[in-house]
C-alpha cells in the first residue's frame, strides 16, 4: 500500500472500526464486547441489572489527541454509533461505576450518592521495555523472536498463579498491540476486589526492585524459595533461562555483558575469579557464542554452589540472577487501582507506523505458539476488505459459520468458545443463584 | 455517650484484670464529663502523635511494639484497670468525631489508630490474641488432619523463605515467631488457619502466606494481619458514618458546646503540607539550577539531574519532582515553561503538549476534579517502588551502597560524615541518614528530624539566606 497523509491514515483505521465500506462490514465485535463486559445483565432474566453496562466508563482519544473520558452508554447499538461517529483511534475501558459515568455530576457527592468505582477486572500489562536491561537483540518499541519468549514465559508464570494460588478461572490474556501483553481477569472475586487487594497481588508478583541506581536487582532473602517463586523457577524459569534466553541472548557472550551479571555477585573473590578465568579464555575459544554462553553459566553456577556459604547473599545467587533475566516484570501501577483504564481487546494499537496491529487474545495454554510479527496489521484487514472477502463480518452473531475464514475469525472464535462462553454461563448461574436467594427470603417473610 | 456537666461519672460495671484491647465497634452507654472530654482526647493525641513520628523514623516493628508500650503507659494509664479502659473509648470516640470531618485528617487517624491496634495486639500474649480474633466474629477454622499434612512441605517452605539471619534473634524470646525460627529450626507451626487471601493484604503482599485456590494460610503468629485488615475496615466504615451524623445534626446541636472544642482538636497534629509556599520558597526558572545543588535535598537533586542529562523522567519521578518543586514555589507558567524546555530536547514541544503538560497543570488543580495535590512527605517516598527506568524513591533506601556514596560525595560530604550517613541506612534510618546529610552539608544541627523534602528546603534556605542576605542563594 502506497503511503497516505497522516489525517488518512486515521480516516482509515475508523473505517476499520465502521461499515462505511460497501461491503458494509464490521470488523470490531461490539457485540461480542458488549456481551463480556455485561457479564450476564443481558436483561433477559428478571435478576438482571439492565443498567450494568451502562455504569462502565469508557474512554476515546480522538484525532488531534482529545481525551474523553467516563463516557458511558447504555447499550451495545449507543456505543457502536459512538464510535462510528467520533472515530477514535484509541479506545480504553475502565471501571464499572455507582453511577453512569456520563451523569456523574448529576448526583450530588454527599452522604450515599458518591461517585465511585464499584466493579473492576484485575488487570495486569507487562511491557517488553521493562526488560530493556536484559535483553540484546532489541531496545524500546521494538520487539523480535529473540525477545518475545519473555512475554511468553511472563503469561506462563502469571496465568498458573492466577489459577492455581488465587483461583481464579476467568483470564483473558490480550496482545497489547506492539511490544507487550495486557491481562483481564474476570471473576466476580476479582472485580468486586479493593485497590488495597489489588495492591497485594501486585506485589506478590514482584520480584524485580531494578533500576540503574542498584546493581542488585533481585535480592532472594530466606532459605528457601517461598512456593510460588519455587515452582515459577522448577517449571518455567530454569529452563527457559538455560535454554532459549541462552541461545537468544547469549549472555555471557563478551565481556560488557558477563560483566553484568558478575556485578550481581556480592563476593568481589568470586568476580575476581570468573572474571579471570573468562578474560583468559577470551579468545583462544573456537566455540559458537551461544556454546561460551552455556560453559561459562555452568562454571558460575559451580563457583558459587561450592562457595554459597561464605555469605547469606550468597545463598540464592543462581536463582537471583535467573530470576533478574526471566521473571515477569509487571508494572505495578496498572494492577493498584480500580480506576486505571486500559485499552480495549480488539483495538488496533493507536502509534502510527505502517503495520499497526490488531490486539487479539493470546492463548495462555499455547503462548509458546504465538508470534507478534504475525497478527493481522490493520493493512492486511483494509485488503482483505478490498478484496471483497464475503465472511468477514466479526460482529456477526452467528457461531455456526465454521467456514470463516477472515484473518480476525480465529480470534474471534477463540475468544468467544474459551473465555466469554465459559464466563457468561458462570455469571449467569450467579444471577440466577443469587436471585433465588432473595425471592426465597421474601417468601419466608410472608410464612406463617 | 452522653457529655454532661460537673456530674460523678458512672463507670461501667465489666471490671477488668487485663487491660483489654476495645474493639470500638459501638459509642458505650456512658457519661463523661466535659473537661474530661478534652483532657482524653489530647492525652490519646499524644500517643498517636507518638505512633507517626516511630513510623516517621522508620522504626521496625519490635521497636514499634516498645514505643507503643511506653506511650501507652506516659499517657493512658490509670490505676484503677475499668477507669483506664473507659478512657480508653472515650478518647478514642471523641478524636473519631474530630477527625472524622475531612479526608485527609480522617487518613490520618485510620493509619494511626490501625497502627496502635497492631502494636498493641502484639503486645499480647497469644491466648489474649485468640480470644481478640474470637470477638471480631470472624468465621475462619484451623486446618487439621488430612488437609494440613497435605500443605506441610510447601508450609515449611514458607517458613524457610521468611528465615531472618541476624544473630540478636537467637537472643530475643520476646516474639513469639521469632522463637520459632531460632529454637525449632523453620518447624512449621502448630495452627494455621484458612482464610480467604483477601483477608490478609499484607501477607500476601510480602509473600508470607502459602495460598492455594484464593485461600491463604495465616500462621497464629501472623494472626495481627487477619485482625488489623478487620479492625482498619470497620474504622474507616465508622469514620465515613461519623462524618454524616457530624454534618446533620452533631455540630448544628453542639455549637455551643462540644463544636469548639473538636475543631481546635484537630488543627494541632497534622503536620504543614507544604501545598502554600511560604516566605522561604518562592523560587523563579532562572534561579532553579542554582538552588538544585544548594538547597535540594538528595532525591530531589537526583531527579533534577536525571531530567537535566536525560531531558525525560518516568511518571513516579514526574510526579515526585513535579509536586516538590511546586511547594518549593515553582508557578504553574514557570513550570510548564521548565519541563517543556526539558523534555522538548528528547520528544518535541508538540508531543509534550499533548502528552505531558495535562498532567503537570493536573498536579497544580487546573485539570480533572481539580485537586490540589500536595508534595510528597518522606514516608510516602521511602515507600515508593522504583522500577526500571524509575529515579524516584528515596536514595538512602534504594540506591545500592556505592551509588550512595557516590553521590553524598557530588553533595560535598566527608569520609567521616558519610560513614555516619551510611551507618544510619543499614539500620534502615533512612530519615535520620537524610538529616545527618543536611547537617553536614550546612554545619549545623536539625533537631527535629527530616521528614519531608520541602522542609528540607526551606530549613536550607533559611541558613543561606541568613548567611548572605542580599545575594541569591
Amino acid at each position: 500500500m502506497h503511503r497516505k497523509s497522516l489525517t488518512q491514515n486515521q480516516k482509515i483505521f475508523s473505517m476499520f472500526i465502521t461499515s462505511e465500506f460497501t461491503t458494509a462490514r464490521n470488523l470490531f465485535p461490539y457485540t461480542d464486547i458488549h456481551k463480556w463486559l455485561s457479564y450476564g445483565h443481558d436483561g433477559k432474566h428478571p435478576g438482571c441489572d439492565e443498567y450494568y453496562f451502562g455504569r462502565r466508563e469508557f474512554s476515546f482519544t480522538l484525532e488531534n489527541d482529545v481525551y474523553l473520558r467516563y463516557k458511558s452508554f447504555k447499550s451495545v447499538s449507543s456505543l457502536e454509533h459512538a464510535i462510528k461517529s467520533c472515530f477514535p483511534y484509541k479506545i480504553d475501558i475502565g471501571a464499572v461505576y455507582s453511577v453512569d459515568p456520563d451523569k456523574r455530576h448529576a448526583y450530588s457527592q454527599t452522604g450515599t450518592n458518591v461517585f465511585t468505582p464499584v466493579e473492576r477486572e484485575l488487570v495486569f500489562d507487562i511491557d517488553i521495555t521493562d526488560y530493556d536491561d536484559v535483553r540484546y537483540c532489541c531496545s524500546g518499541a521494538d520487539v523480535c523472536s529473540k525477545c518475545w519468549p519473555l512475554m511468553t514465559v511472563a503469561i506462563k508464570v502469571i496465568h498458573t498463579s492466577l489459577k492455581e494460588d488465587f483461583g481464579f478461572k476467568h483470564i483473558l490474556w490480550v496482545f497489547s498491540g506492539r511490544r507487550g501483553v495486557h491481562c483481564w481477569v474476570c471473576d466476580p472475586k476479582a472485580r468486586r476486589m479493593t485497590n488495597e487487594q489489588r495492591s497485594a497481588v501486585a506485589e506478590y508478583f514482584r520480584v524485580y526492585k531494578g533500576n540503574e541506581n542498584n546493581a542488585r536487582k533481585v535480592a532472594l532473602m530466606g532459605y528457601s524459595l517461598h512456593p510460588f517463586l519455587a515452582r515459577s523457577y522448577v517449571d518455567f524459569l530454569k529452563g527457559f533461562f538455560e535454554g532459549e534466553l541462552q541461545a537468544n541472548q547469549s549472555i555471557f557472550s563478551t565481556k560488557d555483558k558477563y560483566d553484568k551479571i558478575l556485578e550481581m555477585i556480592s563476593d568481589e573473590d568470586i568476580q575476581s575469579e570468573l572474571r579471570e578465568k573468562w578474560e583468559k579464555s577470551a579468545n583462544r575459544s573456537s566455540l559458537s557464542e551461544e556454546a561460551i554462553s552455556l560453559v561459562r553459566w555452568d562454571q558460575l553456577k559451580n563457583t558459587l554452589q561450592s562457595k554459597k556459604h561464605k555469605a547469606p547473599t550468597l545463598r540464592m545467587c543462581v536463582e537471583e540472577i535467573v530470576f533478574t533475566f526471566a521473571y515477569p516484570r509487571i508494572d505495578l501501577e496498572v494492577s493498584k487501582q480500580m480506576n486505571h483504564l486500559l485499552k480495549a481487546p480488539f483495538c488496533v494499537h493507536p502509534k502510527t507506523g505502517p503495520s499497526r496491529r490488531v490486539c487479539v487474545p493470546i492463548d495462555p495454554n499455547n503462548c509458546d505458539e504465538f508470534d507478534p510479527l504475525a497478527v493481522p496489521t490493520l493493512s492486511q484487514l483494509i485488503e482483505e476488505i478490498n478484496s471483497g472477502g464475503s465472511k468477514m463480518d466479526v460482529d456477526d452473531d452467528d457461531d455456526d459459520d465454521d467456514t470463516d475464514t477472515s484473518i480476525l475469525g480465529k480470534s474471534i472464535k477463540f475468544f468467544r468458545s474459551s473465555f466469554l462462553e465459559p464466563l457468561l454461563k458462570s455469571c449467569k448461574e450467579e444471577i440466577e443463584s443469587l436471585y433465588k436467594t432473595k425471592i426465597g427470603k421474601s417468601k419466608d417473610s410472608f410464612s406463617w | 455517650m452522653e457529655v454532661i456537666r460537673s456530674q460523678k461519672r458512672t463507670a461501667s460495671n465489666d471490671v477488668v484484670s487485663n487491660p483489654k484491647i476495645p474493639l470500638y465497634l459501638t459509642a458505650p452507654p456512658l457519661e463523661v464529663r466535659l473537661e474530661e472530654f478534652e483532657l482524653f482526647a489530647i492525652d490519646r493525641l499524644r500517643v498517636l502523635k507518638g505512633v507517626s513520628d516511630g513510623l516517621a523514623r522508620g522504626k521496625n516493628p519490635k521497636e514499634m511494639d516498645d514505643v507503643v508500650d511506653a506511650l501507652w503507659k506516659e499517657h493512658m494509664r490509670h490505676s484503677d484497670a475499668s477507669e483506664m479502659l473507659n478512657k480508653d473509648i472515650i478518647s478514642h470516640f471523641v478524636i473519631r468525631l474530630v477527625y472524622c470531618r475531612s479526608d485527609e485528617l480522617k487518613k490520618w487517624f485510620l493509619s494511626m489508630e490501625t497502627a496502635l491496634f497492631r502494636h498493641r495486639f502484639r503486645l499480647r500474649n497469644f491466648e489474649a490474641q485468640r480470644a481478640i480474633v474470637g470477638e471480631f466474629g470472624l468465621p475462619y477454622k484451623a486446618v487439621t488432619g488430612a488437609e494440613l499434612e497435605s500443605l506441610k512441605e510447601r508450609l515449611g517452605q514458607v517458613v524457610r523463605s521468611l528465615g531472618q539471619i541476624s544473630p540478636s534473634v537467637v537472643n530475643d524470646i520476646c516474639c513469639v515467631s521469632v522463637c520459632f525460627f531460632s529454637f525449632l529450626s523453620f518447624a512449621v507451626e502448630a495452627v494455621y488457619y484458612k482464610v480467604p487471601f483477601e483477608e490478609v493484604p499484607d501477607l500476601v503482599a510480602g509473600r508470607r502466606v502459602l495460598i492455594q485456590k484464593g485461600h491463604a494460610f495465616v500462621a497464629g503468629s501472623q494472626l495481627v494481619s487477619l485482625v488489623v485488615t478487620q479492625f482498619r475496615s470497620h474504622i474507616s466504615k465508622a469514620l465515613i458514618l461519623t462524618n454524616r451524623k457530624w454534618m446533620t445534626t452533631i455540630r448544628e446541636r453542639e455549637k455551643d458546646r462540644l463544636t469548639p472544642i473538636v475543631e481546635a482538636l484537630s488543627t494541632t497534629y497534622v503536620g504543614p503540607d507544604y501545598s502554600q509556599s511560604s516566605e522561604y520558597a518562592d523560587i523563579s526558572l532562572k534561579d532553579i539550577d542554582q538552588v538544585s545543588k544548594s538547597s535540594f535535598p538528595l532525591c530531589m537533586r537526583h531527579l533534577f539531574e536525571k531530567l537535566r542529562e536525560d531531558h525525560h523522567l518516568k511518571h513516579g519521578g514526574r510526579m515526585q519532582l513535579g509536586l516538590f518543586l511546586k511547594g518549593v514555589g515553582l508557578k504553574l507558567d514557570d513550570a510548564l515553561a521548565f519541563w517543556r524546555a526539558e523534555f522538548s530536547k528528547k520528544v518535541g514541544s508538540e508531543r509534550f503538549d499533548k502528552e505531558y503538560a495535562y498532567g503537570i497543570r493536573h498536579n497544580y488543580g487546573k485539570e480533572g476534579k481539580r485537586t490540589d495535590y500536595t508534595p510528597y512527605a518522606c514516608q510516602k517516598i521511602i515507600s515508593s517502588a522504583p522500577g526500571a527506568g524509575d529515579h524516584h524513591g528515596c536514595p538512602y533506601r534504594h540506591f545500592s551502597e556505592d551509588n550512595l556514596r557516590a553521590a553524598l560525595g557530588r553533595m560535598g560530604l566527608s569520609s567521616r560524615g558519610m560513614e555516619d550517613v551510611m551507618d544510619k541506612v543499614r539500620n534502615k534510618h533512612f530519615q535520620l541518614a537524610c538529616t545527618l546529610t543536611f547537617e553536614a552539608v550546612y554545619g549545623t544541627s536539625c533537631d527535629v528530624g527530616i521528614n519531608h523534602p520541602n522542609q528540607y528546603f526551606e530549613e536550607s534556605q533559611k541558613i543561606l539566606k541568613s548567611k548572605t542576605p542580599a545575594a541569591p542563594v
